[in-house]
């Protein structure tokens, strides 16, 4: 096994010369190929589509509760019920319809950077300066201490910056300040697996939707976003990025924007880019276009979080003024 | 010999290789699929045509809060 894992060009004797030229000529190599099939921008292809029509998308629900920033929030698959983290070190679960908190958790940690809906509904995780993730599952009986139940599962070197569960309560993906990502067995416990690559924090992650669901990219202060197989930083622009053609192919920005970007998310055609910005707005592009549709107001201090509705039907935002609020 | 440094050297020229072998289309069909996806699925996205009255939750006046 030792063998195996040597790399065979150490056995030929090539130096670490010869291998920065040859990294050096295939980065080279890879730009012009990518280059070659930069033919067209997306808003070219899209000149002949409708433009978005005028949208009527304003708060319909604030969420009050926190004691701090809100640093994120998800939505559970029911399209009703939300969790959200906070500066404060309390973990809130809402019924987004009534607004009514139906559990509330503290942890023993400030800065709750991360926070997770388990697909079942059933649970939630968290964490942030503790540098763990743990999980929660959720009682029916309201009267029950939330935290006895508590299970840690992930371990970093460093803070907890995005956890999100796979396709079920098993697995758990999270991100971390100590640059790495790893997937673990919420059962066990057990790493199962880690991704180094990022060459400072990890910022965010996110999962492809998929049955198989076995990719995900991330985001770090390195200025990188990593596409990864599972067994497998703040810009003012947002930018879309096609798979298949390997390049990015459209930026969202104005001159008039000089505050950075948090959070972004889809509308379910994926028409419209909800994205969260540090000058307390969300900005909605239209994805094909390029061009801003609208500009919404409300949060009074940074948006740090934003996610559409499971059902496409409303987007939550979380903000440092300490409120969540839903928009439809 | 730094074995460490030639070691990530090559992970590295490995990786690159990997990254060169993927196959890539032209960014205006990757332009035009998406497009397609979009338009497609518009009718369902309820944030960008609305819904018909009395079918976003959200949307309803909700039942009073006791407070």
């Amino acid at each position: 096994a030792a063998a195996q894992s040597r790399p065979s060009a150490l056995q030929s004797g090539e130096s670490l010369a010869t291998l920065k030229n040859e990294s050096d000529s295939l980065k080279k190599k890879l730009e012009e190929e990518r280059a070659k099939l930069h033919d067209v921008e997306l808003n070219q292809v899209a000149e002949k589509v409708e433009l978005v029509s005028a949208l009527s998308i304003r708060t319909r629900r604030v969420l009050k509760g926190h004691g701090n920033k809100v640093l994120c929030m998800d939505w559970c698959k029911d399209k009703r019920r939300l969790v959200s983290s906070s500066q404060d070190g309390k973990v809130i679960v809402w019924d987004g319809y009534t607004l009514n908190k139906e559990h509330a958790v503290t942890m023993p940690c400030t800065w709750v950077m991360a926070c997770a809906y388990a697909p079942s509904g059933c649970a939630v995780a968290c964490g942030g300066l503790d540098n763990k993730c743990s999980v929660y599952p959720l009682s029916l009986d309201k009267n029950e201490n939330l935290a006895a139940k508590k299970k840690s599962v992930a371990m970093h070197t460093n803070y907890l910056s995005g956890c999100s569960f796979t396709n079920s309560d098993m697995q758990l993906l999270t991100s971390s300040g100590d640059g790495t990502c790893a997937l673990w067995d919420v059962e066990s416990g057990q790493l199962l697996q880690s991704f180094h690559g990022h060459t400072a924090d990890v910022l965010s992650l996110n999962l492809a939707p998929s049955e198989t669901g076995n990719t995900f990219v991330s985001g770090g202060c390195d200025k990188k976003a990593n596409v990864w197989d599972m067994l497998p930083c703040a810009s003012v622009s947002c930018r879309l990025y096609d798979l298949r053609a390997d390049r990015e192919v459209a930026v969202y920005q104005k001159d008039s924007i000089i505050f950075g970007a948090s959070s972004v998310d889809f509308s379910l055609s994926g028409r419209l880019l909800f994205a969260g910005y540090n000058d307390y707005t969300i900005n909605v592009w239209d994805v094909l276009k390029g061009n801003r549709i609208s500009v919404l107001f409300g949060h009074e201090n940074r948006v740090s979080c934003v996610k559409v509705s499971p059902d496409g039907t409303s987007f939550a935002s979380a903000s440092w003024d300490t409120s969540l609020r839903i928009w439809a | 010999m730094n074995s460490s440094g030639l070691f990530s050297a090559v992970r590295l020229v490995a990786q690159l290789k990997l990254e060169a072998s993927v196959e890539r289309i032209k960014v205006s069909q990757a332009a035009s699929e998406l497009q397609q996806y979009c338009l497609q699925n518009a009718g369902k996205d309820a944030l960008l045509v609305g819904v018909p009255g009395g079918s976003n939750p959200f949307r309803e006046p909700r039942s009073c809060a006791v407070l």
